[in-house]
């Protein structure tokens, strides 16, 4: 590549896809942005005029913005934390040598593999459900009354499901964190006199940090979106509307379209916020 | 202290046996070598020494006290890894200071000694430093640096300047031997390269397969070669080894001679041949002789202004005090 004319036609064969993916990703935030300034309601006489920023105004003072702001932390966050922790423990589970390993891999991996919506209904009828799940079957048999799951503790259900499901993410990127560290790393340690919980401490958990954030920086990224898994469990009652649930409300049950677009305008800079926040600690870790 | 004593033992990996039964005595403040060719078990030695490795059977004394059941950590030997295998996300200062940590020591003492460790290797200047930072004799050194702050009872080296490029190997290899000198404390070193070994060693073992070929000064190890493996492993460039009618002569099945008690002369000696490669080494030359009548090529060495060249005729004689005699086993005839 480094005459002018292999520049030049390097270009001229990348520029398709660059185009389609440009128009891919621009083309429906333009949209977004663009009925986000309009009143507009399909079902109610459609576009109604410009509006300049109400429809920002309007959806930040609502009584649901808030708490859905607030649902939506605590989901991500709480999902955040058990997918890290529990997922560093399976790795170093995971990295010892067993009977049947490969096997154990994948099927620890498997729940990624579902779909989101099939999760969710999983979770909802054959494990949640107070009279016919397994959990309401194992509350029985030990003597309690049934959890009503969904409707006692809907958000922190929601994050079972969602902690469920991306579990086995966080379990194969540090597990293949902790298959690149150096073992003579470990010998060291181990002659300089640090126990298994000191050697966690000191050498396996710093060696993750890189691993520890990516996880956190994608998983984030996806969390924010969540949907299905709310929508075919508990539709966003009980206190589980994320901002997402909420721009789909107001979209699709409020039949808003000007009103959801500027929520969804903010939910995009809020994935960018921390986008940029978690790319800043991830380059700060690559330096190193 | 550290006297460490080998009794019996053995170390197999499954069927495979890497260590069979083997005695050695390591005495205190001793600079021993273990040298062998690559999978000859010197590592393995050192590990099961170190504790990162179970015996299969067999005692391990450590200044009298039976250690093959005692943790790494308890047995008060320190160990520099062939990958320095420093931890790469603290400083310097903490990676000295990382077994004098674990021991719980206070942190004014820990100080103390990092400080004077690091004046002892130049680091001082590094000691905020990241081990990415540094070169390959500085985290070499680092490496050296978080052994001896613990005051080990003895050092372990494993290969420890296999990584480095030639002329820092050369400068290393002072380091620690003037490192040894300093603190007269038992070392075990192991390397592949015999250079390495005659010039750090009090002992050398060699070491083959997982037995013991011969233990001894380098200079007895020169001199007196147990057997051919011995004969043809010390020494740089190889001993010349005659097999056949030559060697009958002198009644044996083999005779070996070094290079450098051949005489090379134009006009005459006991063989006459061809000079094939000439390397000038500008101190010495090494010429390797062909066509000589032997099935072997010998090899010479002659001062660096001696200047055959390729294709010359020369004539050779050895020494015959410094001819070294096997019989059918490869052992040393006397």
């Amino acid at each position: 590549m480094s005459t002018k004319a292999s520049r030049f036609s390097a270009r001229l064969m990348l520029a398709p896809a660059v185009i389609l993916l440009l128009a891919w990703m621009l083309v429906p935030l333009t949209m977004t942005l663009i009925f986000s300034f309009q009143r507009f309601l399909p079902m109610r006489g459609g576009f109604q005029g410009w509006v300049g920023f109400e429809n920002y105004i309007r959806f930040v003072n609502s009584s649901a913005f808030w708490p859905a702001v607030q649902t939506t932390i605590i989901i991500v966050g709480g999902v955040l934390l058990i997918t890290v922790i529990l997922g560093i423990l399976l790795a170093i589970l995971l990295d010892q040598p067993i009977w049947g390993q490969g096997i154990v891999r994948i099927m620890v991996i498997a729940p990624f593999f579902v779909m989101p919506t099939v999760t969710g209904l999983v979770w909802k009828n054959m494990f949640m459900d107070p009279n016919n799940g397994l959990l309401g079957y194992l509350w029985r048999f030990f003597g309690g009354d049934p959890v009503v799951w969904l409707s006692d503790v809907p958000v922190l259900s929601i994050i079972l499901i969602v902690s469920w499901q991306w579990l086995p993410f966080a379990t194969l990127i540090l597990l293949t964190a902790i298959q690149s560290l150096d073992s003579d790393q470990l010998e060291a340690a181990e002659m300089d006199g640090a126990g298994p919980l000191s050697r966690f401490w000191h050498i396996i958990l710093p060696h993750l940090s890189r691993a520890i954030t990516i996880v956190i920086l994608i998983q984030t990224i996806f969390l924010l979106a969540i949907f299905a898994k709310i929508f075919v469990t508990t539709q966003g009652s009980f206190g589980t509307r994320t901002l997402t649930y909420l721009i789909y409300q107001r979209v699709l049950e409020s039949q808003n379209v000007g009103l959801g677009s500027a929520g969804g305008i903010y939910a995009v800079i809020l994935a960018n916020i921390f986008a940029l926040f978690l790319m800043r600690i991830v380059g700060k870790n690559l330096d190193r | 202290m550290g006297e460490i004593v080998l009794e019996q033992v053995t170390k197999s990996f499954g069927d495979v046996t890497v260590i069979p039964p083997l005695d050695l005595t390591i005495e205190d403040g001793e600079f021993t070598v273990f040298v062998g060719p690559s999978g000859c078990g010197k590592s393995t030695l050192l590990r099961l020494i170190a504790g990162l490795e179970d015996v299969s059977s067999g005692a391990i004394r450590i200044d009298g006290r039976e250690s093959s059941t005692i943790p790494p950590a308890r047995r008060g030997l320190a160990m520099v890894f062939q990958s320095y295998a420093l931890y790469p996300h603290m400083t310097v200062r903490k990676n000295i200071a990382f077994p004098l940590r674990m021991s719980k020591m206070s942190k004014a003492e820990q100080d103390k000694r990092v400080e004077q460790a690091a004046s002892v290797l130049n680091l001082t200047d590094y000691l905020d430093r990241r081990p990415g930072q540094l070169s390959g004799g500085q985290r070499q050194r680092v490496a050296i640096g978080r052994a001896i702050v613990r005051e080990p009872a003895a050092f372990l080296f494993d290969e420890p300047l296999s990584n480095l490029d030639a002329a820092l190997r050369v400068g290393m290899r002072l380091e620690i031997s003037e490192l040894h000198n300093r603190l007269k404390t038992t070392m075990i070193y192991v390397t592949h390269d015999q250079v390495e070994a005659m010039t750090m060693a009090d002992k050398i073992v060699v070491l083959r397969s997982g037995h013991i070929e011969q233990v001894g000064s380098p200079l007895e190890l020169y001199r007196n070669p147990r057997n051919l493996f011995v004969a043809g492993f010390i020494g740089s460039p190889k001993m010349n080894l005659i097999e056949g009618a030559e060697a009958a002569k002198h009644n044996a099945r083999t005779i070996g001679i070094r290079p450098e008690h051949i005489a090379v002369s134009a006009e005459e000696g006991t063989w006459s041949g061809l000079v094939g490669v000439a390397e000038h080494l500008g101190s010495d030359t090494f010429f390797h002789v062909h066509d000589t009548g032997l099935a072997e090529t010998i090899t010479v060495r002659a001062d660096g202004e001696v200047s055959f060249k390729h294709g010359d005729r020369v004539y050779l004689t050895p020494r015959t005090e410094f001819m070294h005699r096997f019989d059918e086993q490869g052992l040393r005839l006397p």
